[in-house]
């Protein structure tokens, strides 16, 4: 249980670094700079207590925010898919009841689970763009953004989950 | 009541999503507004530190831009003050030079980028210095190619600056060939490539032209360069779309300055007594 934290924790702060230090200087492309913090929100166990989790995925977001001086969008749109994790997550398996104690991303097939980091990066980055940009008239700019800084974040994220977690 | 009570235990976690937004949109609705002092940002002791330390290893990859870039503007320096020594020689003959007269108007302070970004479209730097080194909010940044920003925030050793890379900046400049003003603001698409409004229509531009600031802001000095025209267009004997292409690499900037206009304070008082009559 206790080890359970420790690795929550770890992979808040681990997360927050490679983000703010490395990926937000990435700069593919010219302007793709993927947003990989949001893994955590992916990993962090079913069974725990909810208001504790809306609660440091708005914490996760508001950190990146401080370092990336960008105001409150990496909090508003990190809450938002911590909010609805469950419920995507519902629908994506089809099922009404999960069996929350057992539940890992790394048990349930690949094609289920790659449709939930998809579903819910899209929903982040544009939440993300559309507050950056916050106008009407750029929304090609947004969609295009969203898209392409997407889907290195998606290619990332597979990566990691699958180098760093074990399989159950 | 306990109807109220129960209204809320079933939509607790609703209730606190809510409030939870309401605080980010809140945070982002004061990011976007220029004139308020803003609670999130990178100024602080946390972020700032840690920048200061990767910054700390990252400046040995710039060593050698950084030197040529010294030398370059030493040059510049040092043939201005042998031009200065003609003139002095001139005028040595004719008129007295009375000390009294010179106010020093602007005064200079080097910092160091710890931060930079350039890719989003709302973009701001962080320095390494802040009010214990007497800067304080609106002044001016620059270095020795041209304009970079304003600063916004400022904590006691750390500072944030308003890139020119942003939706909020907006900062006066002119033609150096003549005295039409106009608007610097950027589109959000090329980091290298500013746009300039509201210059009046019977203004003579031409590819190439030299864009400086001009003195109307009491932020920056008058002079100091900012690009080149790359393009325009006209459409009903307006200008639609002036492209600047910079002088400065916003991708990289290392060391700055930090103009503090001395007078500022008299320029301002006598601007609001002119208005409130």
């Amino acid at each position: 249980m206790n080890n359970l934290i420790l690795v929550n924790i770890i992979r808040f702060v681990s997360l927050l670094l490679i983000q703010v230090l490395i990926l937000n200087h990435v700069n593919l492309f010219g302007f793709i700079n993927p947003m990989i913090y949001i893994i955590w929100v992916f990993l962090f166990p079913l069974r725990k207590n909810k208001t504790l989790f809306l609660i440091l995925s708005f914490l996760l977001g508001l950190s990146v925010d401080f370092f990336s001086d960008s105001g409150g969008i990496n909090a508003a749109a990190t809450l938002f898919i911590a909010y609805y994790r469950l419920p995507i997550l519902k629908a994506i398996l089809n099922k009404s009841d999960i069996d929350y104690l057992l539940f890992n991303l790394r048990g349930i097939s690949f094609g289920k689970a790659f449709t939930f980091i998809l579903t819910l990066t899209f929903i982040h980055h544009f939440i993300i763009y559309s507050l950056e940009y916050f106008s009407f008239s750029s929304v090609s700019t947004i969609l295009s953004n969203t898209f392409s800084t997407g889907i290195f974040t998606i290619i990332i994220s597979i990566l990691g989950i699958v180098l760093f977690s074990k399989k159950k | 009541m306990q109807q109220l009570i129960y209204f809320i235990r079933k939509f607790r976690y609703f209730l606190l999503f809510i409030l939870l937004e309401i605080f980010a949109f809140y945070f982002t609705i004061q990011h976007h507004s220029y004139h308020k002092s803003k609670f999130v940002n990178s100024a602080n002791f946390v972020s700032g530190g840690l920048y200061n330390k990767v910054n700390s290893i990252n400046e040995y990859f710039y060593l050698k831009t950084e030197n040529q870039l010294l030398n370059e503007e030493n040059a510049l320096l040092k043939n201005l003050l042998e031009k200065k020594k003609i003139e002095d020689f001139k005028n040595n003959f004719s008129s007295v030079i009375d000390t009294s007269e010179y106010a020093q108007k602007y005064e200079y302070t080097i910092a160091k980028v710890i931060n930079n970004n350039y890719t989003k479209r709302n973009n701001s730097l962080t320095l390494n210095k802040g009010s214990k080194n007497g800067l304080t909010q609106d002044l001016g940044v620059i270095n020795s190619k041209g304009i970079i920003g304003v600063i916004k925030n400022v904590s006691s050793n750390y500072a944030t600056v308003l890139s020119i890379l942003n939706n909020n900046s907006k900062i006066n400049v002119r033609l150096k060939n003549s005295n039409h003003f106009g608007t610097l603001v950027w589109n959000g698409e090329n980091y290298n490539v500013l746009q300039i409004t509201d210059i009046p229509r019977q203004t003579n531009l031409k590819k190439g032209d030299t864009i400086i600031t001009g003195g109307k802001s009491s932020i920056f000095p008058e002079g100091i360069n900012v690009g080149v025209i790359k393009d325009f267009t006209i459409e009903n004997n307006q200008f639609q779309k002036i492209n600047i292409l910079l002088f400065n690499d916003m991708s990289a900037i290392s060391q700055v300055q930090i103009v503090k206009n001395l007078q500022k304070e008299e320029q301002q008082k006598l601007e609001q007594k002119t208005l409130n009559e």
